[in-house]
């Protein structure tokens, strides 16, 4: 038999449920896994052993009702989890415990999941290679010299080593997606609105959607349908209802109409990332499905739009880190503005600083019309784009990231460079839209390729079905790292 | 140039965020290079456009107006800096 953390959720459900295991069991091969492996990756930033046998053992009994009942669960660290450490892998949050959980935390308990611990992230989500964590870079289980992708890194590095099952991360503007496809596993970005916000310490909360980040995709939809469903503490969270996932995935796909964005095959295209998509793409038109070259015609302008948008958001909500609530405090300060100031600039990193700068500028007086009020009509151009792609087609089909992962410190010297990482994931962020990217491949080097599917809002069954049947007629995600 | 040392002076000041020199330099022309990259926005003509803050056919969202149980003071003030009683302790203000 395999090794029990190298399965999936529901292969694990199934094995629970004919009583050949218990939770005990499959904690302990994911311990093992950590113990043989986190030293290299360093995909995990808080994780306590003895809590996790607290929790294992404070399980309720299992009962019909919590579909993840005994499977363990790692949460990226922007997420809140009343009583562990919960810190953005950002110095600022130093020792920060919430007093209370997030609600997607609270749905996860409900079900039986076994919380483990925090996965790295880049500082507050801000970059694309996990790179800019306090806790140091993590790496990617394919090739220890690349980056895993970012901002969810950890989440991806853990889920592709078999370190976990399966994880939760957030997307902003990619960050579940590129990670994903960078480390082979799959990343689903929900509709915003779908999942509750509630608890998810805020980057952008016009784009910001938590999701999961899996194996396989009846993994992501099993995860999908806990997470989701209105929140009355969150007031973006919308009220329709649950879809049962796991079941309508596996539908076929016969004569859905799928457009490939011209503008997404554009110079800096990497020629593997290239090759695989026309493979993935015969593939799909195999399953019956119908694809036809489109046009997204702004989507040049996204990561224009983005860079602004993001970060006169984010400029706004890490006001709060002033020393004063919580985390840390500069001790070297003369006066009450003097302590913002020092505590600002020793708690956050260089990227977070830029950013910040960057959207106080956009939103600063004399700029703001010029810069963040034009971004948010651009934005509307390409949401635009989206809307009118949908009235013809059921999902829009393109590579997940321009290129494989890079290496470890490639991108670090020039942001720009490194932002425009995201440009094939940030789209689906200023619409609003799904996108899930499913592994499509491997480069002559043995690194992973993406295939990323976006959809219409609130229709994450669509991009899901066409994930799965692809993913039945394909085994890029049977394929593991050696570590 | 679309932007110089002293506005990156004068929007860290904004944003309560100390530079050092090094960083403001460093800042400035790795902010300039990105604005320079965002003009392209300025390509398009935006005149009748309406701005798009959030992507949800939403407006107000209200909740009954019922008092609900609140996190106890302990809870919320344990992971202050500083602190007397149940209030955030910091510098002489005025």
């Amino acid at each position: 038999m395999r090794e029990l953390n190298t399965l999936t959720a529901h292969e694990l459900i199934a094995l629970l449920n004919i009583g050949d295991i218990s939770p005990i069991d499959i904690c302990k091969g994911v311990l093992d896994a950590i113990k043989n492996k986190d030293a290299k990756l360093n995909a995990l930033v808080h994780f306590d052993e003895n809590k996790v046998f607290e929790r294992v053992n404070a399980l309720a009994k299992k009962d019909g009702t919590k579909a993840l009942w005994g499977i363990p669960i790692f949460i990226k660290d922007n997420i809140c989890v009343r009583d562990e450490l919960t810190t953005c892998s950002s110095k600022i949050l130093d020792g920060f415990c919430p007093p209370y959980n997030a609600t997607v935390i609270d749905k996860l308990s409900q079900n039986g999941a076994v919380l483990m611990g925090k996965t790295n992230m880049d500082e507050f989500a801000f970059g694309s290679s996990t790179e800019t964590s306090c806790y140091g870079t993590t790496r990617n289980p394919w090739d220890l010299e690349r980056i895993p992708g970012g901002s969810s890194g950890g989440a991806a590095a853990c889920v592709a080593a078999d370190e976990a099952i399966f994880a939760l991360g957030s997307d902003t503007g990619g960050s579940i997606r590129q990670p994903a496809s960078l480390c082979g596993v799959v990343g689903l970005k929900p509709t915003y609105g779908r999942v509750s916000r509630y608890g998810l310490i805020a980057f952008a909360s016009s784009l910001d959607q938590i999701g999961p980040v899996t194996k396989d995709v009846e993994d992501a939809a099993l995860l999908l349908k806990v997470i989701s469903g209105h929140d009355s503490m969150d007031s973006t969270s919308v009220n329709k209802p649950v879809p049962d996932y796991p079941s309508l995935i596996k539908r076929d796909v016969k004569a859905l109409k799928i457009g490939i964005p011209r503008q997404y095959f554009i110079e800096g295209l990497d020629a593997e990332v290239k090759d695989s998509m026309r493979e993935a793409i015969k593939r799909i038109e195999d399953m019956g499905c119908v694809c036809e070259d489109m046009d997204l015609p702004h989507t040049e302008f996204a990561v224009s739009v983005y860079y602004l948008v993001a970060t006169a958001e984010a400029s706004s909500n890490l006001a709060r880190f002033d020393g004063v609530q919580y985390g840390l405090r500069s001790k070297q300060a003369k006066s009450f503005i003097d302590m913002y100031k020092k505590t600002r600039q020793i708690g956050f990193g260089d990227e977070a600083k830029r950013r910040i700068i960057l959207g106080t500028f956009a939103l600063s007086s004399g700029y703001y019309d010029a810069y963040y009020l034009r971004a948010l009509k651009v934005r509307t151009l390409i949401k635009r784009d989206f809307e009118d792609a949908f009235k013809k087609f059921d999902a829009i089909i393109t590579p997940t990231s321009p290129t494989p992962a890079f290496r470890i410190g490639e991108k670090t010297q020039d942001p720009l460079t490194m932002y425009l990482s995201d440009i094939f994931t940030i789209s689906a962020n200023l619409a609003g839209i799904p996108g899930v990217s499913v592994p499509c491949g491997f480069t002559r080097d043995n690194l992973p390729i993406g295939l990323q599917i976006l959809g219409s809002p609130f229709d994450e069954e669509t991009i899901l079905r066409i994930a799965y049947n692809y993913e039945q007629n394909t085994d890029w995600h049977k394929k593991r790292p050696k570590i | 140039m679309a932007i110089t040392k002293d506005t990156v002076k004068y929007v860290a000041n904004l944003a309560r965020i100390e530079l050092t020199e090094k960083e403001l330099s460093h800042f400035t022309g790795q902010l300039d290079r990105i604005l320079d990259y965002v003009h392209k926005l300025k390509t398009l003509d935006v005149a009748r456009l309406e701005p798009t803050s959030h992507v949800l056919e939403m407006k107000n969202i209200y909740r009954e107006d019922k008092v609900k149980q609140s996190l106890p003071p302990s809870e919320v003030m344990k992971n202050a800096p500083a602190k007397e009683k149940d209030l955030f302790k910091v510098q002489k203000i005025v």
